[in-house]
């Protein structure tokens, strides 16, 4: 229990206009929706609210004064106060207008908690704005262009490059925020994510593919189609292959960007019986191979040896 | 969310409030309730609104003027506020090694340089 007066600084016969004055004077100061996050200001305040509305009600006073209530008790009823929902998502509600967060925020709270360019005197280059795009498999290693459209409302034409990788960063040089002072504009970065393919998958600069091909095409070879990222092209399977059997398209793969040169396309063989019909049951049932081996000889060990 | 309040129950329950400044502060929309059925709906944030209001006019003598200020920086306050906190939260959501590092380097930002 502190004594009101004490709290305010004011004398025993102080004068309602001094104690209003004084509160108001340490209100100023204390207000805890004026001061969020502050414990001590908030205690203060609490104090400082108590033993003005003891000390502003003639009554009270005067019963305080006798010695018959004391400083306790006449703390109000604790309201919802402002920085109770201020704080909380409904606080948005009351915003100053930013919403939700921007990569701005972002860029000037990381900028000046570690120490970054804070926006202090002379030219300072614009800050980079951060996007990013989905694009398809065929589109990352062939590339293109995409018209991005912005948050606000502008777009931003973006060229992909050949080759282009999952997770890659893509820098437009002064496409970002406009610079101060006469400074540089920032850089837009993007990243890029690509889409698997249903049947392609690449390894750097090289790409490969599953290829279902026939018994026939398999034993007796052919020319068969290959859809490769640049469109179909036709490939001789030799006579002999086998399901596994790996076949190279030169050339077909990542195409060259940079100093990388062109990459290979590489299809492996999947044979493919399907449905067999009367003619191929009737021959596999007559039919006696020269050689039996036993394509899962040496599969004994149940765990790979270390 | 419940149904709100009407504006009685707001004067009633804001000791000293007059209604008509409570109707200007509607006019000049520093409070901005809901609305239903041709009248003001306050919910529980609308009421600490209007007793923050009331407290920065009649306790601290900000007046009219300057009002739109002071409640201008307090929701930027606010705002910052808000972002801070879902930044920390995210921060201390995030798995313990990225988490580590964010914390070191705001640690180290916050440490005078080494002497060598």
């Amino acid at each position: 229990m502190k004594d009101p007066y004490d709290v305010l600084g004011v004398a025993r016969d102080a004068g309602q206009d001094e104690i209003r004055r004084a509160y108001r004077r340490l209100a100023k100061d204390h207000h805890p929706d004026l001061n969020p996050g502050n414990a001590a200001a908030e205690a203060r305040f609490k104090d400082v609210s108590a033993a003005y509305h003891l000390l502003s009600d003639a009554d009270q006073r005067a019963r305080f004064d006798r010695g018959e209530i004391d400083a306790e008790g006449q703390e109000r009823a604790r309201h919802g106060t402002w920085r109770d929902y201020a704080e909380t998502g409904e606080g948005a509600r009351y915003g100053g207008g930013g919403g939700a967060w921007t990569t701005d925020d972002l860029e000037a709270m990381f900028g000046s908690m570690f120490g970054g360019g804070g926006r202090r005197g002379g030219p300072g280059r614009g800050q980079d704005r951060h996007y990013s795009m989905t694009i398809g498999f065929v589109e990352a290693v062939a590339g293109g262009t995409r018209r991005l459209s912005l948050p606000d409302g502008g777009t931003l034409d973006v060229r992909i490059p050949p080759g282009t990788e999952d997770g890659q960063m893509l820098r437009l040089r002064g496409k970002g925020g406009v610079g101060w002072n006469g400074g540089p504009a920032g850089d837009a970065l993007i990243r890029v994510s690509v889409t698997p393919h249903r049947f392609f998958t690449r390894e750097g600069q090289d790409i490969r593919l599953d290829l279902p091909v026939t018994l026939a095409e398999a034993v007796l070879g052919g020319q068969v189609e290959v859809p490769t990222p640049g469109g179909a092209v036709r490939m001789r399977v030799p006579a002999g292959s086998d399901s596994g059997t790996v076949l190279r398209l030169r050339g077909r793969g990542v195409a060259a960007h940079g100093t990388a040169a062109a990459g290979d396309l590489y299809a492996t063989l999947r044979v493919v019986i399907g449905k067999a019909d009367p003619a191929l049951e009737a021959f596999l049932r007559g039919w006696t191979p020269e050689e039996t081996p036993d394509p899962r000889a040496g599969m004994t060990e149940t765990e790979v040896p270390s | 969310m419940s149904e709100g309040v009407t504006i009685e129950v707001v004067i009633a329950e804001v000791a000293g409030l007059a209604r008509a400044d409570l109707e200007r502060w509607l006019a000049l929309e520093w409070v901005r309730p809901a609305r239903a059925g041709g009248g003001w709906r306050f919910h529980g944030i609308d009421i600490a609104r209007v007793r923050l209001i009331h407290e920065l006019a009649s306790d601290l003598l900000v007046d009219e003027e300057a009002m739109p200020v002071v409640l201008s920086l307090l929701d930027q306050l606010y705002d910052a506020r808000r972002r801070m906190r879902a930044l920390a939260e995210a921060i201390a959501a995030a798995p313990e090694g990225p988490r580590r590092a964010v914390l070191e380097c705001i640690a180290a930002a916050q440490e005078p340089p080494n002497q060598l």
